[in-house]
């Protein structure tokens, strides 16, 4: 079984962001691999270890998101493929799966792994996308992945609960996190990531025109926020006074 | 007059919550026309008419309700091509995200997802979507024809204007491939109490809780109070309660008028769902969470004590 996951690099959650003249997320802050990828990766690993077969690992970025391409390698993965364009930068969703798409189709995988959404930029939208363009049924939003010979059964996680849906392969996957603890790199598999392929393939090799973007940027202003209220140090019984006082005020009591 | 459609998701048989707020935006945007693929979907078009939809393209074909995404994509894509709508609202939800997500791709005009509002300038449409998890937020003009924007749920107010729909029974165009992502079985999890989304009040617990034994405190709590119970983002991801208790930005969007945030820091992640809330308590040991700094009222100190004493005083007050 042949499997792909894609992964991406995202600004540093925990680090000071800001923007680029022309509005898009600045990239030469710290970056991280996308906490979410992490478990994408995981669970490729998992189904490659039980099933057998191949894990490339897949990204889209700067020359730098190598990285994190190096670091799905040293957890195991076999091979790794980076697609990276100074065009890129910036790219809106649909732009980034049709590079993905371009990238993965000649590989055909039997299951394309991805996150369910990315920690920046929290859109949902290049997995549909890539599905499509890659003409794959999706099973999205999983939180349990089971594979039977061609079959791949999820539980798909709903609003309200989650329902069991099949498909045959090859399929794309999305994943939820917490679906697998994603594990650490052994020193012995950060050595073996330095020997393995990593390609690189920029717009052109893929025969990718860029196209219209979906949208401009008109501007970026900082969302309302609400002002501080009281703020009181509960000594055993002010707390609860206080809660109950706004409550009462509320109507809620 | 444009010619605003809205993909009404259909819910046991009904016009589900957001295709209603969906209606109300597309009202103010110009001429609205839904379209609602499933099993009572000519049921659901009155409720629709009601919200101001002047037309509903129905069909009712249960391939709808079984197949993920697939099939709406298929008959939205020929719709779309023989009606051409300047704009294509969907909501922000699991499902339609993923029928969005295709049909722009197929259509080749991408779309603007996660938006908190659109409204129309110079003849197009201009999305305003959070930016850096919410601290900041960006207006988008949509460059597609059709324009396709996921607008987040509770972000407009559903209400009725009580006009009666013309209803189009259109044709399921779905491929022969297209049955793929088949749904076998829905489970429900949610709480058999209060939903979060229809909640008047919401109390929300997270790591600051210790553990998933200590959520019964917050359930008790709820109970009194006659309240639903939510959660952060950490403590579903740690396993300790079900996603359908998620609260933020990859949960639910509430916008109750109490909202009780237990041990909740208030990363962006979860404030942007929750910070629409009437009014917003927080019960925290550290005084300088971010979450101190939106709530109308603060309590620094242990929760584990504090609300096991208010669930008292609330049924003390609530028994006489």
């Amino acid at each position: 079984m042949k499997i792909v996951v894609t992964v991406k690099q995202v600004p540093d959650p925990n680090a000071a962001q800001g923007l680029e003249a022309d509005n898009t997320i600045a990239r030469d802050r710290e970056v991280v691999l996308d906490p979410g990828d992490e478990y994408g990766i995981e669970e490729g690993l998992l189904l490659k270890e039980a099933h057998g077969g191949e894990v490339v690992r897949w990204s889209r970025g700067p020359e730098r998101a190598r990285d994190a391409i190096r670091k799905g390698l040293s957890m195991g993965a076999d091979r790794g493929i980076l697609v990276t364009d100074e065009q890129l930068s910036g790219a809106d969703a649909l732009l980034t799966a049709r590079a993905l798409a371009a990238a993965i189709k000649p590989e055909s995988p039997d299951v394309v792994i991805c996150a369910t959404e990315s920690y920046d930029g929290s859109t949902g939208m290049v997995p549909p996308m890539l599905a499509e363009l890659l003409d794959l049924p999706q099973l999205t939003t999983a939180k349990q992945v089971e594979v039977s010979g061609s079959k791949v059964t999820i539980h798909r996680q709903t609003e309200d609960g989650y329902q069991v849906v099949e498909a045959e392969t090859p399929v794309l996957v999305t994943v939820t996190a917490g679906i697998a603890e994603p594990r650490y790199a052994s020193l012995k598999g950060i050595m073996a990531a330095r020997a393995k392929e990593v390609k690189q393939l920029g717009l052109a090799d893929l025969g990718i025109d860029k196209g219209e973007p979906a949208e401009t940027v008109l501007a970026v202003n900082d969302a309302e926020t609400r002002k501080a209220g009281e703020v009181v140090e509960d000594d055993g019984t002010v707390g609860v006074e206080k809660i109950m006082a706004v409550l009462q005020a509320a109507k809620v009591i | 007059m444009a010619r605003i459609w809205v993909y009404a998701e259909l819910n046991e048989g009904k016009a589900a919550p957001i295709a209603l707020e969906l209606l109300a935006k597309a009202r103010d945007l110009g001429d609205a026309e839904a379209v609602a693929l499933g099993p009572g979907a000519a049921g659901a078009a009155a409720d629709l008419g009601k919200h101001g939809a002047k037309v509903v393209y129905v069909n009712e074909d249960p391939a709808f309700a079984e197949y993920i995404a697939e099939p709406a994509a298929d008959t939205l894509e020929a719709l779309v091509k023989q009606h051409s709508p300047d704009l294509i609202l969907f909501g922000f939800t699991t499902d339609a995200r993923e029928v969005a997500g295709r049909l722009a791709a197929r259509l080749g005009t991408g779309l603007i997802s996660n938006s908190l509002d659109i409204n129309a300038k110079d003849g197009g449409f201009v999305a305003r979507v959070p930016y850096f998890g919410g601290a900041k937020v960006a207006d988008y003009k949509a460059n597609g024809k059709p324009a396709i924007v996921l607008l987040r749920p509770k972000s407009v107010e559903a209400s009725e204007v009580g006009g009666e729909a013309k209803v189009e029974q259109v044709p399921a165009t779905i491929g022969e491939r297209s049955k793929r992502a088949h749904i076998l079985e829905r489970k429900v999890e949610a709480a058999d109490a209060v939903k979060l989304e229809d909640a008047a009040v919401i109390i929300s617990g997270g790591r600051g809780l210790g553990g998933p034994e200590n959520f019964p405190l917050l359930e008790a709590l709820a109970g009194a109070l006659g309240a639903a119970v939510g959660a952060s983002r950490a403590v579903v991801d740690a396993g300790w309660v079900p996603y359908s208790m998620q609260v933020g930005q990859t949960g639910k969007t509430v916008r109750p008028g109490v909202y009780i945030a237990v041990g909740i820091s208030g990363a962006m992640q979860h404030t942007v769902g929750m910070k629409a809330s009437k009014v917003i308590i927080a019960i925290n040991k550290d005084a300088e969470a971010p979450i101190m700094k939106m709530a109308d009222l603060g309590v620094v100190g242990d929760a584990l004590k504090i609300v096991p004493k208010l669930t008292e005083a609330v049924k003390a007050k609530k028994g006489k």
